[in-house]
């Protein structure tokens, strides 16, 4: 009795979790492994990956050079994610609140965008500010200016470039924040005495908390990543983690310096997750 | 108090939500705007408040337009039909909102907010969120917050909508109490014909847009002023025909199944009117009564608790209630004649005085011309 009442359930079970189970360990699990393994590896004169177990490759991580790129990837990151929370949230507040007849319209002028490969969007951007770009030389046909800007390469078109790529991440979740947002609440703070500011502040801002943080941590934690950003606007004055670990990989073809960084970014967005859970957030709020 | 005067407010200016409303409200006044959904009580008490303008006419508070000032600049408070907690805020932070607002010092705030949680039965509950709270409790939270500012007016939109009918009826009687411990003016929003006629000094019963009737529960209920505000409060038998006879205050109408009598003034023969008979007031007999030939047919008796309720059919196929308290005698089946006191029937015109005199000018118009 026991027996059969077993097999009925964990056949379909086995069915439905079996290829994912699979699909988890071909995809994530396996590559994560060697990843890490490869962090330990060194590599011998030759440039071949050896292995002998050494934690070499961590400690070469605290070279100051790498360091002030840390830090500056986590500034860039920063002012990114401020940048696209001070951007968006008025814009996510009219769709939500003023103009949700027109919402559809918005959300796909949000998204239309992502059709196209983001490499490709952001040569556009350096072809836009290039110094014969579009912009310089309708400023300089105007006659606006005499000789073309110097845009490109520099931290701020980095910015640009990445405000410009994440910014649909930040849309989303504080467009669902503030959409369930209770109108009501906003009627009876008023009611209550407080003007628009007071309300914004107490009643508005703490109640779409959670949309602003997960559109943060999905806007700050790519934003450490996407090197090609840095490398075609950034010209190499802007270096991201992203870059780091490219450049080991590629260039530098020291793949286990490369695991160990990849290892500490991974470590570091678990840890952002694990706060933003910590803080009240949920995970499928992150699309997690 | 309140003064609205002359109130307009359409949202496309073909349509009407609410129209021509003048009302005066008293200082100290439990004043409740009834009618069904849609019938433009809720954006009356919104206009108040401040949320809609009005699309013409005035409200005024103790003789001072308030028409261009901002919900937070007027001396009103609302309790939202759906509480309207702030959910991160606890019991003690809600209540204490407005007061922080108007930047109070915080042991006053403290004082204030025990005293107004006390005299709504929630002390110790400070700490609590409203997702803890249950239904009863959360309005009670709702009617401190908006109490605690000390206003002119306080404007409950449908409060107990949400409530069980046993905490309903026991948050009237509570509500009530408070209203009368503190002298505020109440302007309460219903389309509970019950909860009005038990809470309100007076009742203004309003209906699409338009004020039908203003006045105490006794006035409203005994003296309907038309045919929606008969049917709406209370259970009632209509009946409508046309005057055949006045004389002095006694009344005779024609209706389809026959003649009945009702007293009135300001009233014509020929006039096109209803007549409202409470069940209650329903008498019957045997025998005919003079001045009275209706007959009908008993289909039904049901008991509800107190009260049995009969129901009777007109020749011309419609129902009559009459009810008594149990244990009275009631007919059980067979043909009876129905007759009241003449003073039971109110006489309601049933179309404007307008309409009937231009029916009477085709009529005679026609006539000339044969």
């Amino acid at each position: 009795m026991k027996g059969r009442k077993l097999k009925s359930t964990v056949g379909p079970a086995a069915v439905m979790v079996g290829p994912v189970t699979l699909w988890l360990a071909f995809f994530v699990a396996i590559p994560l492994l060697y990843v890490f393994l490869m962090s330990f590896c060194s590599l011998d004169e030759n440039y071949n990956v050896v292995f002998s177990f050494t934690l070499d490759n961590y400690a070469r991580l605290l070279d100051p050079n790498y360091i002030s790129i840390y830090l500056q990837s986590l500034l860039i990151a920063f002012l990114t994610t401020v940048i696209c929370l001070v951007v968006t949230y008025p814009f996510a507040f009219l769709i939500a609140r003023t103009l949700s007849k027109y919402k559809a319209v918005f959300y796909m002028l949000v998204i239309i965008p992502f059709w196209t490969n983001s490499l490709i969007r952001i040569y556009g951007w350096r072809t836009f500010l290039g110094a014969n770009g579009w912009l310089n030389n309708t400023l300089t046909a105007m006659g606006i200016i005499d000789k073309p800007l110097d845009l490109l390469f520099t931290k701020g078109t980095t910015i640009l470039g990445m405000v410009y790529c994440l910014l649909p991440y930040m849309v989303l979740p504080l467009y669902t924040a503030i959409e369930k947002l209770d109108k009501n609440l906003l009627e009876a703070s008023a009611d209550l005495g407080a003007k628009k500011i007071t309300t914004y502040r107490r009643i508005v801002i703490p109640l779409t908390a959670s949309g602003i943080f997960s559109g943060s941590i999905m806007v700050f934690i790519p934003c450490l990543g996407l090197f090609f950003v840095s490398d075609i606007l950034g010209g190499g004055n802007s270096d991201i983690i992203g870059n780091l670990i490219e450049r080991q990989f590629q260039s530098g073809n020291n793949w286990p310096l490369g695991s160990a960084l990849s290892i500490i970014l991974i470590a570091v967005t678990l840890l952002l997750v694990k706060l933003y859970q910590k803080c009240g957030g949920d995970l499928e709020s992150l699309g997690v | 108090m309140v003064e609205i005067a002359g109130v307009n407010k359409s949202y496309d200016t073909a349509n009407f939500v609410v129209k021509d409303l003048s009302l005066n409200i008293y200082e100290g006044e439990f004043l409740t705007l009834l009618g069904s959904s849609g019938c433009g009580k809720t954006t009356t008490l919104r206009m108040v408040a401040g949320f809609e303008e009005p699309t013409n006419g005035d409200i005024r508070i103790n003789g001072i337009n308030i028409q261009n000032q901002e919900p937070y600049e007027r001396n009103v408070n609302t309790v939202f039909q759906s509480y309207a907690l702030f959910p991160h805020m606890t019991v003690y932070d809600n209540v204490a909102y407005g007061l922080k607002i108007k930047k109070i010092k915080k042991d006053i705030i403290r004082e204030s907010v025990t005293k107004i949680l006390d005299m709504v039965q929630l002390g110790g509950f400070e700490k609590r969120y409203p997702a803890q709270l249950s239904g009863g409790q959360k309005q009670r939270v709702a009617i401190a917050r908006a109490l605690i500012n000390q206003p002119q007016v306080l404007l409950l939109d449908e409060p107990l909508g949400a409530l069980d009918l046993k905490l309903r009826k026991q948050m009237q009687l509570e509500l009530k109490q408070l209203q009368k411990m503190l002298g505020i003016t109440f302007i309460y929003v219903t389309h509970d014909q019950e909860e009005a006629l038990t809470m309100s000094d007076r009742i203004a019963v309003m209906n699409s847009g338009i004020l039908e009737q203003v006045g105490t529960p006794t006035e409203i209920y005994e003296h309907p002023a038309s045919k929606f505000v008969a049917t709406f409060i209370g259970e009632t038998n209509l009946f409508e025909g046309y005057i055949q006879e006045v004389r002095g205050q006694d009344v005779s109408i024609t209706i389809e199944s026959g003649t009945i009598r009702a007293s009135g003034e300001g009233f014509a023969a020929k006039e096109l009117v209803a007549v409202s008979v409470r069940p209650e007031r329903m008498k019957y007999s045997t025998e005919p009564v003079i001045g009275f030939t209706v007959e009908a047919e008993v289909i039904e008796q049901v008991y509800i608790g107190s009260i049995l309720k009969t129901i009777a059919v007109l020749p011309n196929g419609n129902q009559i209630k009459i009810e008594r308290l149990a244990g009275q005698e009631m007919p059980e089946k067979g043909k009876i004649f129905l007759y009241w006191d003449q003073d039971d029937a109110k006489l309601i015109h049933s179309m404007s005085q307008v309409f009937f005199e231009k029916i009477d000018n085709i009529c005679m118009g026609g006539g000339a011309a044969s």
